[in-house]
């Protein structure tokens, strides 16, 4: 009796869930007449499948999602967006599988409807780990390949690229057929190519001719999955794979050094922006000045409070967050800067070691003021949507991040630049800094430009702070990273002149990001240290030395 | 009459033995027992330290509101050592010395430890270090209540071999230049040869601290990782340099499903500095997580929020290691009956007392804890959740088997043996084989 009453469930669930063919309706009789075979007590298939999420394995997870992506349930491409996003869960006690929807609606994974009456507190989230997210992004891939979304279609693509499952090989070639976008079409046929060119079942011509869609692809992928292919078979296309990803190898070595070029230059921007401060406070002023690290935290530390402040008041304008922050860093800083030099630095002009012990103590200061307010831990400085992913040129991967640093860095260069060759203040400042007392007696007040200048060399430091906030770590120590950096980029380059700062921490730059394949890291940085004393003890005044009288003085 | 350089030192030392044991006598006559706590508020390591300070006065606090222990309040005497090694050393001295703490929970990095192990050997106190380090020493004055590298690194390395950790037959072995990454890379290497993989499959590379352009180690990683082998990365890049490593990882694209990166140092307060939406699966091995499910867990989040009166702040697990050592501790003490260092240090050995994870953690003779061991991958939120873990607690090999120096020595200071490097070839204490 009990018996058939299940029977009798199953069989209608049954109905609900396949029910749409005439065919589904026969075999659902034909299970009624084995009915007496225990083994036909169960759900339909898209119950199996969906049951599968709740067993707390990932083995049965990562076969949930093949199952999922084979089945075509309606609700599939939902339940897979909400696995990553971590909103998916089960009930462990009745085996149910539900997920949030954008809405924070709880939703029925197996029949899209609104869930009643389930206490989301019982429920456990389903569990990932790298094989499951593998599995997953692989079964997005092959859903999303038929998406209205191009960005979706490429993102597609390449993850069929990645995981070569044969089973998505249908689907890619009917989104290659109505493949519009030339670009998309081209990922499209790599994806096809990579899928069966690892097929080991498909015929040789067939797989040789994929090998050679591969090794146009020509970038680290391509060589990555040439090598996997050429290591797993023997014969003509192992020989066809080892010869592309060695011909892709030899060609990514020459971009190697387009590369390094690359890095040596968004390496020496950051340099750059860390040293131009100190080169007016030091290099133009003369001023031994330590806290000048502690500026550009400073800076990095505005960019945080705009950043908290936009977030919990207008999120909309988080794009804008550091050209908000860009002229509030500048201000700020400069206006410590100006304090600086009224209570502490004025008395100490012309005393050098006096002034390196005083900015030392001041550095150690502000440090731990910024540690007491804000606390010793690292601070969360968000990039904005233009500052973050990266670009392929050519074979080269730019980060967009780095390159806005570049642009920024020359931005700041060249602003500075102008400012000291063609304002008053600019005029009146090189004027002061090369004869004091003759500048004095032509009616400059020395004392206010000397202010102004500390000002703008602690300003620019700030904004400094602003574009660091993106690539390191906004806490207290910010700061104590880039001070030796500094003083070597302005004693190397020449004390007081711009130009000489520029070349100096674009040539550093450069010099280290050759020196580190080669000689490391931690090796490259001594011999790099070694050579600017050396140069130093050839040249006392840099690279740009200034001449004339008055450097004598 | 001549006196040696030593016997002097040994006069000298006996004086001022005398004068702390009859100091320590006017002490006992007080009502508070004292606390030493040994953790750097200020300069570059003040981000790990200034958490665990708070840690052990949470400790404190609650340990008097169910009152004390032996009768007596405990009281902290807090010093800040300033992230300056030999400043551990001095303060370390004013705490036992001066302030006559029974005990000091303290250090972070392996330099700060070294530093100020001299003075509680010739002082007689305890210290509870509570950070996991590269092993290669046990000290009778001190309690190790972070992980060796058998309970941290080599458990890792296993998972990633593992299927479900993805197979993984190549390895960068990436660290910060300073001795735990060095050693615990050289214990890696050894293992790794061990298990069959060859020397090209292994990748070294160390920077500076503090290093911030990670651009051409990353394309290194990349361009490693594409000899058509599963590769992983294995991180003992210390604390700060990891933000733009991660950074520079998420920028480059480098998926956890491509490369997993598991990192040994890198726990949920270093990740509260960050977007972790790039790095969703990248890994961390640790002892403990904030996001265990187990009452005792849940209960101990829930008093820290509130004492620090921040409900974002994380927990992590070092700070279980103090809480661990702590309670180890108290035990000790009520165990002893008295707040002489002989006597507590005799009693801690054996003591259990649950961990946060769900199971109890034991203090073995080698003067270090049983720990199970987790994997976790990093989550959207900054959190970490297991994906593995030990069936059961890990028992600590402070000198390592895969290392030639260390593989024939053991520590065990009970009696009658006494002896933290005691060489079972030569049946001898004392000396490296």
């Amino acid at each position: 009796m009990r018996m058939t009453r299940l029977i009798g469930a199953a069989l209608s669930r049954a109905m609900a869930g396949l029910g749409r063919s005439a065919f589904t309706a026969t075999v659902a009789i034909g299970l009624l007449g084995g009915a007496l075979a225990p083994s036909t007590v169960r759900a339909d298939a898209s119950d199996d499948v969906v049951a599968k999420f709740s067993t707390d394995r990932f083995p049965d997870t990562e076969k949930a999602i093949q199952d999922l992506a084979a089945s075509g349930l309606a609700t599939g491409p939902a339940m897979l967006d909400a696995l990553n996003a971590n909103q998916l869960y089960f009930d462990p006690a009745s085996k149910g599988v539900y997920f949030t929807n954008a809405a924070g609606e709880l939703i029925v994974a197996r029949t899209g409807s609104k869930a009643e009456g389930v206490a989301q507190a019982r429920l456990k989230k389903v569990r990932l780990n790298n094989s499951v997210r593998g599995a997953m992004q692989a079964a997005q891939g092959a859903l999303s390949l038929m998406s209205p979304d191009p960005a979706k279609r490429l993102v597609g693509a390449e993850s069929v690229f990645k995981s070569r499952d044969p089973a998505s090989l249908p689907a890619v070639e009917m989104a290659l057929k109505a493949e519009k976008d030339a670009k998309i079409r081209r990922a499209f046929e790599q994806a096809r190519a990579a899928v069966i060119a690892s097929d080991k079942s498909q015929d040789e011509l067939n797989r040789l001719e994929a090998l050679d869609f591969i090794k146009e692809r020509g970038d680290q992928d391509a060589a990555s999955l040439l090598s996997t292919i050429s290591a797993a078979n023997d014969g003509r296309v192992k020989a066809s794979a080892e010869e592309g990803a060695r011909a892709i190898q030899s060609r990514l070595a020459l971009w190697a050094h387009v590369q390094n070029i690359w890095y040596g230059l968004s390496l020496g921007s950051v340099l750059l922006l860390a040293a131009i401060g100190l080169a007016i406070t030091f290099g133009v002023m003369g001023v031994i000045n330590m806290a000048h690290g502690e500026m550009v935290m400073l800076g990095a530390y505005t960019t945080f409070v705009v950043q908290e402040w936009i977030r919990s008041h207008n999120p909309a304008l988080f794009d804008y967050s550091l050209f908000i922050a860009i002229p509030l860093a500048f201000v700020f800083t400069g206006f410590i800067g100006v304090i600086i030099e009224r209570c502490i630095i004025r008395f100490l002009y012309g005393r050098p070691l006096e002034t390196l012990l005083a900015t030392f103590g001041l550095s150690l200061m502000l440090q731990q003021a910024v540690r007491s307010m804000f606390g010793a831990n690292n601070r969360e400085v968000g990039a904005p949507a233009f500052m973050s992913g990266a670009f392929e040129f050519g074979a080269l991967s730019i980060t967009s991040g780095r390159m806005w640093i570049i642009v920024f860095a020359i931005a700041v260069f060249v602003g500075l630049l102008l400012l000291l060759r063609v304002t008053p203040f600019g005029l009146r400042m090189r004027a002061v800094t090369q004869n004091r007392r003759m500048a004095s007696a032509m009616g400059v007040d020395t004392n206010r430009v000397d202010a102004l200048a500390f000002g703008l060399g602690s300003g620019i430091a700030g904004i400094a702070g602003v574009a660091l906030s993106q690539i390191d770590n906004v806490s207290p120590n910010l700061g104590q990273s880039y001070i030796i950096d500094s003083f070597m980029v302005v004693v190397f380059g020449g004390v007081g002149n711009l130009w000489g700062t520029l070349v100096a921490a674009l040539s550093l730059g450069i010099a280290n990001k050759f020196l580190e394949p080669i000689a490391g890291a931690v090796l490259g940085k001594i011999l790099l240290l070694v050579f600017i004393i050396l140069f130093i003890q050839k040249r006392p005044r840099g690279l740009f030395a200034l001449k004339g009288r008055a450097v004598e003085a | 009459m001549l006196f040696s350089r030593r016997s002097m030192l040994r006069a000298t030392s006996a004086i001022v033995g005398g004068a702390i044991a009859l100091s320590s006598f006017g002490a006992q006559a007080a009502d508070t027992i004292k606390v030493g706590v040994l953790h750097s508020l200020s300069g570059t390591m003040a981000i790990s330290e200034t958490t665990l300070k708070d840690v052990m006065l949470m400790l404190i606090e609650e340990q008097n509101k169910k009152g004390g222990v032996l009768g007596k309040k405990l009281e902290a005497v807090v010093v800040d050592p300033a992230s300056n090694w030999p400043l551990f050393a001095e303060k370390a001295r004013d705490l036992v010395a001066k302030e006559k703490v029974a005990a000091v929970f303290g250090c972070w990095t392996s330099s700060s430890r070294k530093s100020v192990l001299p003075v509680f050997e010739e002082l007689n106190s305890i210290l509870f270090y509570p950070v996991q380090y590269e092993g290669e020493e046990s000290q009778r004055n001190v309690f190790y209540t972070g992980a060796a590298p058998n309970q941290q690194a080599i458990p890792a390395v296993d998972y990633l071999m593992s299927a479900d950790g993805g197979s993984v037959k190549r390895w960068v072995l990436a660290g910060t230049d300073y001795v735990y990454p060095r050693t615990t890379n050289k214990i890696l290497e050894a293992y790794l040869k061990s298990k069959g993989v060859k020397a090209e499959d292994i990748m070294i590379n160390y920077t500076p601290f503090g290093h911030s352009d990670w651009q051409t180690i990353v394309t290194d990683i990349k361009k490693f990782g594409s000899a058509g082998k599963k590769t992983a990365v294995v991180s003992t890049i210390n604390g700060d340099a990891n933000v733009p490593f991660y950074k520079e990882l998420g920028n480059a694209g480098l998926k956890a499903t491509d490369i997993p990166v598991v990192a040994f140092s890198v726990g949920e307060e270093e990740l509260a500095g960050l977007d972790t939406k790039p790095l969703v699966g990248h890994l961390a091995a640790w002892n403990y997580f904030q996001s265990i499910d187990d009452p005792a867990n849940k209960e101990f989040i829930a008093q820290w929020k509130a004492y620090t009166k921040n409900p974002k702040r994380v927990t992590n697990d070092p700070m279980e290691a103090h809480v661990i050592g702590f309670n180890m501790w108290i035990k000790a003490l009520e165990k002893a009956g008295t707040t002489d260092t002989d006597a507590v240090i005799d009693a801690m050995v054996g003591i259990s007392v649950p961990n946060l994870t769900g199971g109890y953690s034991a203090m073995m003779p080698n003067h270090h804890i049983t720990k199970p061991v987790l994997i976790g991958e990093i989550q959207g939120d900054g959190q970490i959740n297991t994906v593995w873990q030990t069936s059961g607690t890990v028992v600590a090999q402070e000198w390592s088997p895969y290392l030639e120096g260390s593989k024939d020595l053991i520590s065990d200071w009970r009696k009658p043996l006494s002896c933290g490097n005691f060489n079972v070839k030569t049946g001898k204490c004392g000396g490296k084989s």
